[in-house]
């Protein structure tokens, strides 16, 4: 049984199941999406017209046994930064397809009647594209309740809020998870891609196909026992995010001096032991609620969790630290509760934390309401964006553009993108994976935070620039890898740490297809992905003038320790050079 | 005690089950950070120490604590 490539005409309302061609044969998650998207999608093109396209695509190892490699990705041309997209998700989606024989999903064109939306079902024979009117303006909760009524519980599910159907830059889309809550593909506005191509949700029949097949499968069997071993056995995998999830993050960014605060005027937040992990676990503890919750089918980390109220009734899961970052210490909200009845209300809509948590920051700073008044932000997330109203619109298109429609100076952005979490004036080498990774400020990319502050994979001094350029690109190039495989970005931290993880990883992808792939093999692998995802920004029309950070870092001393960006051009275009 | 000194110890994720979250502290002048960590009685072997940090700058066992400074430490954590 040979994997296929599913191609969806939203045009045509027609499908095609066709033979991967050979070229694309070793590649899966960002390798594969990157490169279709780079091969077929114009770089010209309007991101939200009829030449773009959508590449859902599941990792190497998605379906198997491998311990956390349900991770899928997603290729578009990005609206918000006007790039290449990546975007990965947990959920169950990645692991669905990949038993289905699910090489990738492409999404083309848009229909000529723009009246409705449409609902996509994938089974193994067959793709129904049918208007669904009833689904229409409904968020994503009642979507999914809407799908599990009418399939297998166990269907995978993506869909889109009603910021999505309005194509606002906010807007992300959702996959249903194990627990049949929702993670998403984040960022970069992907919900305003397939908004644009009328579509409001995609199922994928999880009843039929319930194996992968493995070349190998004794060999599999041991390596990913090895595997699994190095990822139970590393503290920060196996002890810190279980007991604290990612928001165990919040106490030592914000003691390093690099966690943004007030729109990125401080490097420390008065709020953050009010929403950092230690209380949020606390809070779960005394609560009933679960500090370990799996994203997806195999995961062993069980980062996630579940936070309820002070009456025990749920509030949020998913609950993550670059959410309670953008709510907490950006916008200054230090109402944990209320944190999390914001990330549940976005989660039902569907628009990305980072971007959204950012734009209420420069909204702040614009005078278009108060630091800290998150009943406001409630109001505007649950009222005038489902609306449409003008305010709900302007919110809606990102922090970037509301910099702009405010006159705002302090706009943290890179290549339109929303920074995240961490201070690139106090973390210099994350700040170089912001200006440098073709997908916008995206901390994902090559996490340098784990060897600036975590003395993971060694220690590089944060506040210096040695070293970070060199940092940021390794980082860089083996995350291109591991998005490719669909293991969870986690397994960087025993990678870093640990001998036996990498070659475990590979001998994985080995045993699973019958080939004999090198680490070298695999670090070229990322390197070929990051170029490609580069030569399409060129080709779209980014300059290197668009690989720097906003220029008030550059003036504006950074407190606690008053540092400013001070990156050379030539220093930062440097990073290409390999 | 004209040999003490006064610093700020925070303590960090499973460093604060059954100890404190900060609290001033003294100690003999010469106090090494790796003195602090045995007087506090963190779990360190259970949880081996991730990072130490000196007023939000990194540092590690050996260096000696001056009066006023903030002790930040912190077990191997993670997230993103």
């Amino acid at each position: 049984m040979s994997d296929k490539i599913y191609r969806v005409n939203m045009k045509e309302l027609n499908y095609r199941i066709e033979d991967v061609p050979e070229e694309w044969m070793g590649l899966g998650g960002r390798g594969l999406t990157s490169t279709v998207i780079a091969a077929e999608v114009d770089p010209e093109c309007h991101p939200l017209g009829p030449n773009n396209k959508m590449v859902f695509a599941p990792g190497l190892l998605s379906g198997t046994i491998a311990a956390n490699s349900g991770r899928n990705s997603l290729g578009i041309k990005s609206p918000l930064t006007g790039g290449i997209k990546e975007s990965n998700v947990g959920g169950t989606i990645a692991g669905i397809m990949a038993k289905l024989g699910v090489k990738a999903l492409i999404i083309e064109d848009i229909p000529e009647d723009d009246s409705t939306f449409y609902h996509i079902h994938v089974t193994k024979e067959h793709v129904t594209i049918e208007p669904c009117p009833e689904l229409v303006g409904k968020e994503n909760f009642e979507v999914l309740d809407a799908m599990l009524e009418r399939y297998d519980k166990k269907v995978a599910v993506m869909t889109i809020g009603t910021p999505g159907e309005q194509r606002m830059m906010i807007s992300n889309i959702s996959v249903k998870d194990p627990k049949g809550k929702l993670r998403s593909h984040g960022r970069g506005a992907t919900g305003a891609v397939m908004g644009s191509k009328k579509i409001k949700v995609i199922t994928v029949d999880a009843e039929k196909y319930k194996e992968t097949h493995l070349a190998d499968p004794e060999k599999f069997k041991s390596a990913n026992k090895v595997f699994t071993k190095a990822l139970q056995e590393n503290p920060i995998s196996g002890e810190g995010l279980p007991a604290f999830g990612t928001n165990v993050l919040v106490n030592i960014i914000n003691e390093a001096g690099g966690l943004p605060a007030r729109n990125f005027r401080y490097g420390n937040s008065e709020n953050a032991e009010a929403i950092c992990g230690e209380t949020m676990a606390d809070n779960i503890k005394a609560r009933g609620g679960s500090t370990t919750h799996g994203c997806h089918a195999g995961c062993v980390i069980q980062c996630s969790q579940t936070y309820n109220d002070e009456e025990g009734n749920y509030l949020a899961s998913g609950f993550e630290y670059e959410m309670i970052w953008a709510f907490g210490a950006n916008f200054g909200i230090s109402d944990l509760d209320l944190i999390a009845k914001i990330d549940n209300l976005m989660d039902n809509i569907g628009v990305d934390a980072i971007e959204t948590g950012v734009t209420f920051g420069v909204a702040a700073e614009g005078g278009l309401l108060e630091f800290e008044d998150g009943e406001t932000v409630y109001k505007i997330l649950s009222e005038d964006i489902p609306q449409g109203t003008p305010l709900g619109k302007i919110i809606g298109s990102g922090a970037g553009n509301v910099g702009k429609i405010l006159g705002v100076v302090r706009v943290p952005v890179v290549k339109n993108q929303s920074i995240p979490a961490y201070e690139p004036r106090a973390i210099k080498g994350q700040g170089i994976t912001y200006v440098t990774t073709p997908m916008g400020a995206d901390h994902t990319a090559g996490y340098a935070v784990a060897t600036n502050i975590l003395n993971s994979g060694g220690y590089i001094d944060p506040l210096k620039k040695e070293g970070q350029v060199e940092l940021s690109r390794n980082l860089q190039i083996a995350s291109a890898a591991i998005d490719s495989t669909g293991m969870c970005i986690f397994v960087a931290f025993p990678a870093l740490d640990d001998p036996a993880c990498l070659p475990a990883l590979i001998d994985m992808i080995n045993a699973r297809f019958g080939i004999n792939l090198t680490g070298e093999d695999v670090t070229s692998l990322g390197a070929r992905i990051l170029k490609t995802e580069h030569a399409f920004n060129l080709k779209a029309g980014l300059t290197a003038a668009d690989d720097r950070i906003p220029e008030f870092m550059k003036y504006e001393p950074l407190p606690p320790h008053n540092v400013v960006w001070d990156f050379t051009n030539e220093e930062i275009d440097a990073f290409w050079d390999f | 005690m004209e040999n003490a000194i006064e610093v700020t110890v925070k303590l960090f994720a499973q460093y604060r089950e059954g100890h404190f979250k900060a609290e001033p502290r003294v100690y003999p002048k010469g106090t090494t950070v790796e003195g602090v960590i045995i007087e506090t009685g963190i779990p360190v072997e259970q949880f081996p120490i991730g990072v130490i940090m000196i007023n939000g700058r990194h540092m590690d066992e050996s260096y000696v604590i001056e009066h006023g400074d903030t002790v930040s430490l912190f077990p191997k954590v993670g997230g993103g």
